[in-house]
This record gives C-alpha cells, sequence and structure tokens, in this order.
C-alpha cells in the first residue's frame, strides 16, 4: 500500500485536487464542500511533503503516465527545481482555504460556493499540473487549465463588483493570447524535433543551432510564458484581475499563480534550451534584464500612487516578479538559487499580506483603500501586527524571510562584479518602504471613527501561521537556501 | 558560577525582558515603572562583568542561531564593544528612573507603549555592541531603528509624524541602500561576515576600490550623523525627552559612531587605511561637520534642537579619529564615545526637567531663572564643562587622545580644528548657565522639578567629574582595542 503510494505520488500530487474539484461541485452545504476542499488541499500538501522527502532521496523522479514510455507517452518530471513550486503551490492552497472559511461566504452566493471551490482546486490542480509535467503539449493544457478555472474564480467577484467581469474578460484574453504564443511555438518546435518531451526536445535541437524556425519557436514560447508569469510590460491583466476578485481568491492567486509560470520561464531558458547557449544570453541580456530592472521601478512607483490597497500589492507584485526575473537574467548558480529563494518567500510574503488586507476588508464591510484604513491598527492589533510583520518582511528587513532574499540576491550581483545592479535593486526595495509605510501610517496614526472591532480567530489564524512562517524562515532559512541552491546547481550546474 | 557567556546573556535580555513584560503589568504603575531601572541595574552588572573579562584578555563569543551556511547571529565581546555596552546599560539605569519622573510629570499618554520600546531599543543598542560579526551588526542596528519609530512619533500628532518619516527615510534609506551592500561586499570581497582586530580587507580588496567601498559605509551608517545625513537628529527631537537623552544622545548615536569605528579598525584596519590613504576624504568631510554645526548650533534658540546640533558635531570627532587612523587618535574617539555620553545626557536631562518644571523650550526664556533651580543649572554647567573638555572633567581625556593622535598623523589643521570648535562648544553651551544666573529675570515662572528628574541629572553630572578619575580602565581597553597590549 505504502509502496503503491510512493510510486504514484507525483501524479496524486495533481490528481487529488483534480478528481475533488469534480465531487465538491455536487455537494450543495457550504460548509460540507468547504471540509472537502479542506480536505483535498490538505492530502495535496502532505503528498507533496512526502514527494519532497522522496527527492532527498532520489533526486529525480521520472513518471511515465499510462505506462506509456517516454519520449512518445506523457512523462511527469519531480526533480529538486520543480519541487520548489510544488511545496509553495500546495502549501499556501491549504492556508488559503483555511482562510476561505469565512470570508467566502461573505462575497459569494451561498448556492454558487460550492462552484467556486470546485473551481479552486480545479485551478491548483492546474498550476500543480503546470509544474509537474515533462511534456511541452500537456504543459499547455494545464495552462488552460489553470488560467480558464483562474479567470472564472476572479469573475465571481461580479456578485459584490461588477468590476470584476472586466477584470476577468481582461484577464480571459490576454491569457488565451499568450497560452497561444505559447503553443505556436510548441508547434514549431515539433515541426522541426518531432518531439514534445522535453527532456528529448534538449537533446534533439542541441545540433539546430541557427534554426530560424527554432528561433523562432523559442521566442514564441517564452513571451507566452512571460504574459503567465506577468513580466513587465505583460502584466497588464494581473493588477485589475487580483484587486476584483474575490478576497481569498486573491489570497490564491497572488501567492500561487504566478509562480509556476516562472518556474517555468526558469525551466526553458536553463533546461530545455540549455545547449542554445547563444540564444539564451541574447535573451537574458537584451530582453528579460532591462525589462526586470524596468518593472522593478515601474511596479514600485505605480505601487506608491495607487489608492486602492489591493491595487496597490498587485503592483508591488509586478516588482517582486521583477527581483526573481532579474535572478534568472544574471544567469550564474548563486542568482538563480537566489530567484528561487525569492519565489518561495514572496509566496509567503504576498499570501500574508492579502490575507491582512481582506480580513481588514471583511471587518469594514468596504474597498479597502489607503484612507478606508484609518485608525484601524488600534482597532485591530492582531491583524495589524501580522501585517506590519509581512510588511517588513516584503521591504527585506533583517529577522524576515524577506531579508535572506535580499540578501542573496545581492550577494549574487556584487559577485558577478554589477554593483550597480545591487544599489539598484536596494533603492527599489528602499522606495517599496515608500507604501508600505503609507499603509502602516495611516493605520497606525491617523484618528478613524470609533469602531469596535472583534478580531475573529477563525479569520487570523490563518494569517499568523503564514506570519510565522515569514519570521520562521529568517531565522532559519537553510532549508530554503539550500533547496534552491540545489534547484539551481540542477538546472545550470553541467553549464557553468 | 555564571560564566562571562552567561553574563552576554544577561546584558543584552534583561531590557528585553523588561520590554516583554511591560505590557502585561501596565495596571499596577508603580511596578511597570520601575521594572526599567531594576532591568538597568542587571544589565549593567553583567556589562561590568563583561568588561572585567575584557580587560583580562579573554575571547569570549556566543552563537545564537545559525540562518544559514555562512550566515549567523552571534555575539563576541571586543574591548570598544565592552566600552559601548557598558556605556548604554549604566545610563539606562538613570535614564529609566529620569523617564518616571518626565511622563508623570508631563503626563504623557501611552505611557506602557513607550516604555517597552524603550527597552527594545536599549536591547538592540546592547547587541550592536557585542555584535560578533557584521550581518549581526546590521541586524540590530536596523532593530534599533524600527524600536525607535514608536518613540519618535509618540505624541502621535500631525509634526511628529512627519519627523517620523524624515527619520525613518534617512535612517532606513541609507542603510538599506549603501549599508547592507557594503557590508556583502566585504562578504563577497573575503568570503565571510567575520571582523578581526587588524582588519579583514588587507590584500582581499583592490586598493582603488577602497575609499569606494569606506563612502558606502560611511553614508550608510546614518546613525553617526555625518553631513549631509545628519537631518534626521533635530527631526527626532519631537521625541519626549529621556528619548533625545538616552537614545539621541547615547544609544543611537553612538550605535552609529560605534559602527563607524568598528569599520575603521575592524573592517578596513587602520595599517590599511594608513597604507592606502582610503579615510583621507573622510578627515575633511568630518572636520567640516563638526564646525558647521557648532555654528548652526550657536543660532538655535530652542535648547534641545542647540543640543541635537551640539550632539552631530561632537559625533564628528569621533569619526574624525578613527579617520585620522592613529592609534591615539582611534583611543581618543574610543574614549569620547563614554565621556561625550555621559555629559550629554546630563544636558538633555536638564533641557526636559525645564521642560517639565518650568514649561521651558527656548533659551532666550531662561533668563534669569538660574536662582529658582540652582541645582538644575549646576549640573548644566558641570556637563557643559566636560563636553567643552576642562579639566578635571571627563571630556578632557578623549580630546587631549585626539589632539595628540591628530599630532601623530602629521594633519595640523585638524588640530586647528579642534581649537575652534572647543572655543564654539564654550561659546554656545555656556549662554545656558549664563543667561539664567546673570541676566535680569523677565517673567516669573513657578519652577517645580519633580525629585526623579533632578536626582538622576545630579547623578549623571557627578559622573563626568569620577569618569576624570578612572578613566584607567577605559583607557587600558582602548589600547588593547588599537593593539597596544
Amino acid at each position: 500500500m505504502i509502496d503503491i503510494l510512493t510510486k504514484n505520488l507525483s501524479i496524486l500530487v495533481v490528481l487529488c485536487p483534480l478528481i475533488t474539484s469534480l465531487f465538491v461541485v455536487l455537494i450543495p452545504n457550504i460548509f460540507f464542500s468547504w471540509v472537502l476542499t479542506t480536505l483535498s488541499t490538505f492530502l495535496t500538501f502532505l503528498f507533496s511533503i512526502l514527494l519532497y522527502q522522496e527527492i532527498q532521496i532520489h533526486s529525480h523522479i521520472s513518471y511515465a503516465l499510462g505506462k506509456w514510455m517516454p519520449p512518445i507517452g506523457i512523462e511527469y518530471i519531480i526533480d529538486k527545481v520543480a519541487i520548489i513550486p510544488i511545496i509553495i503551490i500546495s502549501g499556501i492552497s491549504f492556508i488559503a482555504t483555511i482562510f476561505a472559511y469565512k470570508i467566502m461566504p461573505e462575497e459569494i452566493e451561498n448556492k454558487s460556493i460550492s462552484k467556486v471551490y470546485s473551481l479552486w482546486l480545479l485551478a491548483i490542480a492546474g498550476l500543480l499540473g503546470l509544474v509537474t509535467t515533462g511534456d511541452a503539449f500537456n504543459l499547455f493544457v494545464f495552462l488552460e487549465i489553470s488560467s480558464l478555472a483562474s479567470v472564472a474564480l476572479v469573475a465571481m467577484g461580479a456578485q459584490k463588483d461588477k468590476q470584476a467581469l472586466v477584470a476577468a474578460y481582461n484577464y480571459l484574453i490576454i491569457g488565451a493570447v499568450g497560452a497561444t504564443l505559447y503553443v505556436i511555438g510548441v508547434g514549431l518546435l515539433y515541426g522541426i524535433t518531432g518531439t514534445l518531451n522535453m527532456e528529448d526536445l534538449t537533446n534533439r535541437i542541441s545540433d539546430l543551432n541557427n534554426n530560424k524556425a527554432l528561433i523562432a519557436g523559442f521566442g514564441f514560447m517564452i513571451i507566452g510564458i512571460m504574459v503567465k508569469a506577468a513580466v513587465f510590460p505583460l502584466h497588464i491583466w494581473l493588477p485589475r484581475a487580483y484587486a476584483y476578485a474575490p478576497s481569498a481568491v486573491s489570497v490564491l492567486l497572488a501567492a500561487t499563480a504566478t509562480k509556476a509560470s516562472l518556474y517555468i520561464l526558469a525551466r526553458i531558458l536553463f533546461s530545455v534550451f540549455e545547449n542554445s547557449e547563444n540564444l539564451i544570453n541574447i535573451t537574458l541580456l537584451y530582453v528579460i534584464f532591462p525589462l526586470s530592472i524596468i518593472a522593478m521601478f515601474a511596479g514600485t512607483i505605480m505601487a506608491i500612487y495607487e489608492k486602492d490597497i489591493k491595487r496597490l500589492l498587485a503592483h508591488s507584485s509586478v516588482a517582486q516578479i521583477g527581483y526573481i526575473t532579474l535572478a534568472f537574467a544574471i544567469g550564474t548558480k548563486a542568482s538563480i538559487a537566489a530567484g528561487f529563494i525569492h519565489m518561495f518567500n514572496h509566496a509567503i510574503i504576498k499570501g500574508g499580506l492579502f490575507i491582512a488586507i481582506t480580513s481588514l476588508g471583511f471587518y469594514i464591510q468596504k474597498r479597502v483603500t489607503i484612507n478606508n484604513l484609518s485608525g484601524l491598527g488600534r482597532a485591530m492589533p492582531i491583524t495589524f501586527f501580522c501585517f506590519v510583520l509581512c510588511s517588513l518582511s516584503l521591504a527585506g528587513l533583517p529577522l524576515t524571510a524577506g531579508f535572506i532574499s535580499k540578501l542573496y540576491l545581492i550577494k549574487a550581483t556584487i559577485s558577478s562584479e554589477a554593483i550597480w545592479i545591487a544599489i539598484l535593486i536596494l533603492i527599489s526595495s528602499a522606495l517599496s518602504v515608500v507604501y508600505l509605510w503609507k499603509m502602516i501610517e495611516v493605520m497606525w496614526m491617523r484618528e478613524g471613527r470609533k469602531i469596535v472591532i472583534k478580531e475573529n480567530p477563525t479569520i487570523y489564524m490563518s494569517l499568523i501561521i503564514i506570519t510565522f512562517f515569514n519570521i520562521y524562515f529568517g531565522l532559519d532559512a537553510s532549508l530554503v537556501v539550500n533547496g534552491s541552491f540545489e534547484a539551481a546547481e540542477k538546472l545550470i550546474g553541467d553549464l557553468k | 558560577m555564571i560564566t562571562i557567556e552567561n553574563f552576554i546573556l544577561i546584558t543584552i535580555l534583561s531590557p528585553l525582558i523588561v520590554s516583554v513584560l511591560t505590557p502585561f503589568i501596565s495596571k499596577n504603575t508603580i511596578l511597570r515603572d520601575f521594572l526599567g531601572p531594576i532591568g538597568g541595574v542587571i544589565s549593567s552588572w553583567g556589562a561590568f562583568n563583561i568588561m572585567s573579562s575584557a580587560l583580562n584578555n579573554q575571547n569570549i563569543t556566543l552563537n545564537i542561531v545559525k540562518i544559514a551556511e555562512g550566515i549567523s547571529i552571534g555575539f563576541e565581546i571586543t574591548p570598544l564593544g565592552a566600552i559601548f555596552g557598558l556605556v548604554a546599560s549604566f545610563l539606562w539605569i538613570f535614564a529609566a528612573i529620569y523617564s518616571v519622573g518626565y511622563m508623570r510629570g508631563s503626563k504623557e499618554k501611552n505611557q506602557t507603549r513607550f516604555y517597552a520600546f524603550y527597552a527594545i531599543a536599549v536591547h538592540a543598542a546592547l547587541c550592536i555592541a557585542y555584535a560578533g560579526d557584521l550581518l549581526t551588526l546590521f541586524i540590530f542596528y536596523e532593530v534599533l531603528t524600527f524600536s525607535t519609530y514608536p518613540l519618535v512619533t509618540h505624541k502621535q500628532n500631525e509634526m511628529a509624524q512627519k519627523a517620523g518619516r524624515l527619520y525613518m527615510s534617512i535612517l532606513v534609506g541609507s542603510s538599506v541602500i549603501l549599508l547592507l551592500p557594503a557590508i556583502i561586499w566585504v562578504w563577497v570581497a573575503t568570503g565571510s561576515l567575520e571582523m578581526s582586530q587588524n582588519g579583514v580587507l588587507d590584500g582581499k580588496l583592490d586598493v582603488a576600490y577602497a575609499p569606494l567601498l569606506l563612502a558606502m559605509f560611511v553614508f550608510g551608517i546614518g546613525k553617526a550623523a555625518l553631513m549631509p545625513i545628519h537631518k534626521w537628529l533635530p527631526a527626532a527631537m519631537v521625541a519626549p525627552t529621556p528619548v533625545s537623552a538616552l537614545l539621541h544622545a547615547v544609544a543611537v548615536v553612538k550605535a552609529g559612531v560605534f559602527t563607524m569605528l568598528i569599520v575603521l579598525t575592524n573592517v578596513f584596519g587602520i595599517d590599511f587605511l594608513t597604507k592606502t590613504g582610503a579615510s583621507q576624504w573622510l578627515i575633511w568631510l568630518a572636520s567640516f561637520t563638526l564646525l558647521a554645526t557648532s555654528i548652526i548650533a550657536i543660532y538655535k534658540d530652542d535648547l534641545k534642537a542647540r543640543l541635537a546640533y551640539s550632539t552631530i558635531s561632537q559625533l564628528s570627532y569621533i569619526t574624525l579619529g578613527g579617520a585620522l587612523a592613529t592609534s591615539m587618535a582611534t583611543q581618543g574617539a574610543a574614549l569620547h564615545i563614554i565621556t561625550h555620553a555621559a555629559g550629554k545626557i546630563t544636558l538633555f536631562f536638564v533641557a526636559g526637567a525645564l521642560y517639565v518644571g518650568a514649561k521651558i523650550t527656548k533659551i532666550s526664556d531662561l533668563n534669569g531663572h538660574g536662582l529658582s533651580t540652582p541645582l538644575i543649572f549646576l549640573a548644566f554647567f558641570i556637563g557643559s564643562l566636560s563636553i567643552i573638555g576642562v579639566p578635571p572633567m571627563a571630556g578632557s581625556w578623549s580630546k587631549f587622545f585626539l589632539m595628540l593622535g591628530a599630532a601623530d598623523s602629521g594633519y595640523v589643521v585638524v588640530i586647528g580644528v579642534f581649537c575652534i570648535s572647543t572655543i564654539l562648544n564654550a561659546f554656545y553651551l555656556m549662554e545656558i548657565p549664563a543667561r539664567a544666573f546673570f541676566f535680569k529675570k523677565e517673567r516669573d515662572i513657578k519652577v517645580k522639578i519633580p525629585k526623579l528628574i533632578l536626582i538622576p541629572t545630579l547623578i549623571t553630572s557627578f559622573l563626568t567629574i569620577t569618569l576624570f578619575f578612572f578613566i584607567e580602565p577605559f583607557q587600558n581597553l582602548t589600547s588593547m582595542m588599537v593593539g597596544k597590549i
């Protein structure tokens, strides 16, 4: 029994939420549909932990779907790289599901709640499928599953605010364009190599270095994924989608959605095309590097001038994604590791901030804008305290997880003798203190209406858990740091 | 028998425990208020023991947590750290007593919060003093900044908000944008975050980059308040006076110059600086700051603002001493950390006493009030003499060593700078007792100074005299610091 479980872990991680999503929709009761969802996300999280332990022993697990051997059949590959986004996605979705218990019925009509949970699980399954699959076309399928489910989830926000429909429509169209570009790229590559399996692709494109179709295919794939990963300036779907989705959905999407695509980006750049060094170096230097620098500043400056808090956090996500892609663009082992460290840390930071902000919105029963925050710091000490800690973590202050990411990112840039990039990163992160401090100051300084609020334990519990992780991984980062360095070594170890 | 490692824990943890306990006993105001002084006594007991073992040249290290490969939080006792730790914890006793008198006397709100953050700030300062590597130093440097924000903005009004913004943006901005990459640069160049008594950079860093790296450190350490990053200190004066006294005359700013000295001696190393001349430009910048702020101080009528500018000027003495990079000057700079602390905390205590007792904040309002509270003005007079550097006050020692160091290094102009600044010091500080005792009274104000304010003020002023006679152990430590013993 145990043996069968361990052998099939790589598929179970995806199947568990996928199958439960079909059942959840049949349960009319709000409470039981939530229980089933929680159970399913918990099991998924458990499976990914088990998978993590497996990876420590085997370091590379290949799973042939339906016993059809690769490269013909679909292959699932889990290695030290893929395990990072798997843990992030399954862990955060578990916490987000706990958080959804009180928040969801507040914003969604009772009769549609089970449908929302079904879509919720479907989105999680899609994201996990993205990172486990080793097949370029299967990846497209999961890309679409996760995108369509997320679009529908965002559209559910329309029950509270009609703007959500516009946001969802934007997301749908731009997402579809991205996916189409990606699939065109896959088609071109298939045309010249005759394979869809990623490892096989790597081997077959090694002697096609100057093939125009290869370059075109690569370009399409990268642009498609960059849309999904919200790399500047292809991020325009993101702020609206995060801002108008139902609160719990914003938490889930903000912490996980772009992480999966960033992982795919890293994998295409450093693993699938590892033999076309020239192509990759040009892409990193002339496309990803400048875009990341712009993203760092554009996202931060947009956030400074934004009044709506959820949008503000979404703009800040664009900047944070900039840090991660910048780390990839530098392209040394240390910098790619720093990118993965920040990928993990940003998930827990943004998750925490979104949970804090949406719980504020839950209590004040209004859209959370900067002016509505007045005096809330005193009315809700627990939520405020966690919010401050997560903000400090985002700003990269010592003793928090965010500091560790910044430390390794700066170290990687200085090691590659680019101290001016280090200074740019730090200026941008110092600017991020401006918008974080703006919120904290309003909550702390300004007298608000006298409101008496009793904080609800079921809501702040998940906030406390995720804030705890922000501090814990600031004090004991060896797990994340070692994992990320192993991942980076696996990705480019044989290159440099 | 308590080991020295445990003394480190006792010293740094007692303020933390005070801060954690304070909110829980906020109902019992007497117990809450005297938790601070008790913590101060325990903490400085530890600091005394640490100093005596530092005098015996013991090598003491204590690792707390290992964050990841190559980075950890740990403590190590250096001679300079032992001095700064003792200064911060010992003066905390009197500042804590004084704050009780002040907060009660001026009927401030949110006293529990005030005491809690006050103690955290002391904790951070002590952790900086005993920091074992650059990262630990940086971490607690930031903790100190953030824990003082609620103190600076204690009044929670518009003015406090503005000052708080300036305070945070300069201190956080400079440390994050410049200090952090400088530390990581050292890490990349030497392969570790460790410091050592003779510096770690010799042979590891391209000499051409040394002035750049030094500049990143100098402007990154905003707490040392060199021009042009000094504006936060006058802004921070909106805080209640106990904060200005302990934190903005002792703990915070001394943490800044302490970091500066540690960087100059234990990261760069005196020999490396002399050999490469990387710190020459710093001599001129520090001299300029020293004179310019003294002149600004003359024109300030607000007592606390004048003291703030005087503090900036005195901090530049210390930076200047380090930048001269001779063993005499460095010793003088280290001694100035103690002597200036005792003197300046007295002056701030007096400023707070006048505010609580007579609602006077302006120097021009002091005319003729000397005889209504002679003791307070006597304390101010003694403190001023120490800062000017008149024997038998403690301040004369550090000035003596600094001058010797300047002569040693061959920068004769710097001796001139010290002389001019002494005259300026006398000019702007002596105005206060002079107005109080010799000017004609313009209006009658009832002056009533609470005992809890008066006693600590007198003790610290007395301290400046005693220190003159008991400077020897400190001087031994500073000679150990420059490697003479």
